[in-house]
């Protein structure tokens, strides 16, 4: 078991100009579940392959505990890339599935049994070691192909995007299974995903890329609660951030039809690239239906309302003063769009028009000039 | 929300649609399919008849259906031996409407033969030795081109016999990806997966007593890294030498004819006093001899088969005294008056067995018997007769070899 360290490790592809990783900074603790998340061509999968020693690292450097391994050979490295390969053999027993690449490097056969062993232990899989692989269920056959990276006690496990190629039911299923057996195994994880739900419900904390760039690392509430720049509201979260920039005015954001104040902070800290404006986000959840004629209240049009039975979002246009649909607001549904979370017994009918206010101290505030995150207290 | 179903493909075979879509390809009908799959997948494949050939059927997840089709496309273009893509579809729904996996459509490669197939036939003892070493051709090939595999072994590759050697395919690209250049890390560690799946599988095959208990699967795995390392070296490396030898140069790239390999772009520099050259090759294409070959009398086949028909080209070139004369006449002469001929005269209930170029591979190996056992230089006519009447009824059928007798195993199932 031991800490990974990116010290501001740097991969260039050639012939192209800007890194795709950039200077990454990141410390990842002795057995800690650490997910890279971000949208495609974002680098997660890059650094992974860095830590892996499959991609070579132009500046910086990366650190297994206190070993420096950027210039180390990937089967040198004690590493596992876990679900690489999971095709099992179907003569052997579950044991010698387990336990073959042990007995390849030479390992005496007693040793081999332990450790094969004490991994079945781990993964419910004792009665089952001297059976076929044809006797076992499909899960089961999963934890097999886990077995083969924990016999051989490696330092860390790398996980690129595993479930990519599972049907659903088998995702969800062996997302939970991974999750819980690395942190009973304690070994230092580091897992690829695009999916940021997958991230979320995964991991210890999560760093999330994009253009090859670190934009945050945190625990998932951290990322949820104060995502640091409007990249992060904005991918974080499902559905996502309602989002938009608006223009100040006598401390006050005009955001549809309503007066928002802006706190004081964030006007004295304008700077010109601001434009007097500010990036306000809320949350669909951040939002609560009330009376017509509430002050400060928001108007908006229903487009769709979506039912999951626990919950119902309303997908609708924000309206300004004169009732027409407000462009600069996005969210995850698309520009010009909001998302509103509705009390799932009262949903407003299609057509309609709500009203909603935010709840005091959820939004979220950003420099309109470069999106970072506003502290407010 | 409904879905359509959706065909992605390069040219769209109107019988495509008439497949069973909304049904789990697990449950698809035999009428449909041409064999039970057989071998490790951790997917459901089956293989279909489909306007009288044979489709692999694979069910997949749509974004990595999409990104295996379009790799596959790219090798293809490329020119790296591997199963021609058909096409995606997606947007599948069953009859209660709920969605099924998208599926990735290949062509079955005919006469390819799975490595499982080779040794439930009982080969040689050197069949492992064989395909070893036209799997190391492969890998070479892919990296070269910048192509990281990230999964060989023996169960995602394809053998075509190829005279007595074998040719290997790549069947699987699920893992892969294609770069500029490879890294040392990355050739290496594709090398090193490639030999602990290699190991794994002879281990499989010893477990369910296909392949002797005293073959010593370790040894052969540690073989490809080898025969790999020799061929990386052989095509890549750096030569220096005097540049008064110059003629190192010619060495170096018959060498590589040799191995089968054409240079494309050699690097040749000289020190400053102008007294070393330095020669690297830059870009190296597999298939001398095929595209030799192919040049000269259009037929397309293996590299070791090209081998082997263009040396008995020459012995018909010197047999009939026109070694001056203009090589693509005496080539085209040699295609109708032997080749042809030849390859004809095997009965049609027997052109599923082999290739015909394989054919013609074993008709050369058959006369030479008869010529040392006759002591007499025994025609190809009679040659011919004595083959198809002897040698070639014993031969199993090979176009089609879809499955052996072991178990199917989809990692994935419940």
């Amino acid at each position: 078991m031991a800490t990974v360290t990116f010290d501001k490790a740097t991969r260039i592809y050639p012939g192209t100009e800007r890194p795709a990783v950039d200077a990454l900074d990141l410390h990842i603790e002795d057995g800690e579940f650490l997910v890279l998340v971000g949208p495609s061509g974002c680098g997660k999968s890059t650094s992974l392959r860095m830590l892996a020693g499959l991609e070579d690292v132009n500046a910086g450097r990366i650190l297994i505990g206190d070993r420096d391994v950027t210039d180390v050979q990937p089967k040198d490295r004690d590493i596992a890339m876990v679900f690489q390969n999971y095709a099992l053999y179907p003569h052997m027993t579950v044991a010698d599935n387990m336990g073959f690449a042990l007995k390849i490097a030479g390992m005496p056969k007693a040793e081999i049994r332990t450790r094969v062993e004490d991994a079945a232990k781990i993964l419910d899989l004792t009665e089952y070691l001297d059976r076929k692989p044809k006797a076992l269920s499909g899960g089961q056959r999963q934890r097999v192909a886990m077995g083969r990276a924990i016999v051989r006690n490696p330092q860390v496990f790398l996980m690129d995007e595993p479930l990519s190629n599972l049907d659903a039911k088998l995702r969800v299923q062996t997302r939970s299974q991974i999750a819980s057996l690395t942190r009973r195994l304690g070994v230092t994880t580091v897992y690829v995903t695009h999916d940021q739900t997958e991230a979320l419900t995964m991991g210890d904390r999560i760093a999330v890329l994009k253009d090859g760039l670190l934009q945050q690392v945190g625990t998932p509430r951290d990322m949820y609660d104060t995502p640091a720049n409007v990249f992060v509201a904005g991918f974080i979260g499902s559905p996502a951030m309602n989002l938009g920039t608006f223009p100040v005015l006598d401390g006050m954001a005009q955001v549809g039809s309503a007066k928002i104040a802006v706190p004081r902070v964030v006007i004295d800290g304008f700077k010109p690239e601001d434009k007097n404006s500010v990036t306000l986000g809320f949350r669909p959840e951040s939002l609560d239906v009330v009376a017509v004629e509430t002050p400060d209240s928001l108007q908006v049009e229903v487009n769709i309302v979506e039912e999951l039975g626990s919950d119902a979002f309303v997908y609708g246009s924000l309206l300004d003063q004169t009732g027409k649909p407000s462009q600069n607001i996005s969210s995850g549904a698309g520009d010009a769009q909001i998302i509103v979370r509705v009390d799932p017994r009262q949903v407003p009918k299609m057509g309609s028009t709500i009203h909603v206010r935010m709840r005091p101290n959820e939004e979220h505030l950003f420099r309109a000039g470069t999106g970072e995150r506003i502290t407010t207290v | 929300m409904a879905q359509s179903l959706q065909i992605t493909a390069a040219s769209l075979d109107p019988a495509l649609l008439d497949l069973p879509w909304d049904v789990p390809l697990e449950e698809w009908p035999a009428k449909v399919l041409a064999a039970l799959p057989r071998g490790i997948s951790r997917h459901i494949v089956r293989f279909v008849k489909l306007s009288g050939r044979v489709i692999a059927v694979k069910e997949i997840g749509e974004t990595v259906a999409y990104r295996e089709y379009e790799l596959l496309r790219q090798l293809g273009r490329i020119g790296v031996p591997s199963v021609v893509p058909v096409g995606v579809i997606t947007g599948r729904v069953d009859r209660e409407g709920e969605p099924l996996e998208a599926c990735l459509v290949t062509e079955h490669l005919q006469f390819s033969l799975p490595y499982r197939a080779l040794f439930s036939q009982s080969l040689q003892a050197d069949t492992a030795t064989r395909l070893i070493d036209a799997l190391a051709v492969l890998l070479v090939r892919l990296h070269l081109v910048g192509f990281y595999w990230g999964d060989v072994s023996l169960s995602n590759t394809l053998f075509r016999r190829d005279a007595e050697t074998f040719a290997a395919y790549l069947v699987d690209a699920e893992t892969g990806d294609l770069h500029q250049h490879l890294s040392p890390g990355q050739r290496s560690y594709d090398l090193e997966i490639a030999r602990v799946n290699i190991i794994g599988e002879l281990m499989d095959l010893q477990a369910g007593e296909f392949l002797e208990e005293s073959a010593d699967a370790i040894a052969i795995g540690e073989m490809l890294v080898e025969r790999y390392c020799d061929l990386w070296t052989a095509l890549t490396d750096v030569e220096m030498f005097d540049a008064h030898d110059r003629w190192r140069v010619a060495a170096r790239i018959d060498r590589l004819n040799d191995l089968g390999f054409d240079v494309g772009e050699l690097d040749i520099t000289t020190d400053v006093d102008g007294t070393s050259l330095r020669i690297q090759p830059k870009v190296v294409d597999a298939g001398h001899h095929s595209r030799r070959l192919m040049r000269l009398t259009g037929l397309d086949v293996q590299e070791n088969q090209a081998r082997r028909l263009l040396n008995d080209l020459d012995t018909y070139a010197a047999d009939q005294d026109r070694q001056g004369e203009d090589e693509e006449f005496v080539a085209h002469d040699w295609l109708t008056t032997v080749f042809e001929p030849a390859v004809r005269a095997v009965p049609r209930e027997f052109r599923g067995k082999l290739e015909p170029a394989q054919v013609f591979h074993e008709l050369l190996d058959h006369r030479w018997y008869l010529s040392e056992q006759q002591r007499r230089d025994v025609p190809m006519t009679e040659a011919v007769a004595s083959y198809v009447s002897t040698i070639l009824p014993g031969r199993p059928d090979e176009r089609a070899v879809l499955g052996v007798d072991t178990e199917a195993l989809p990692v994935l199932l419940d």
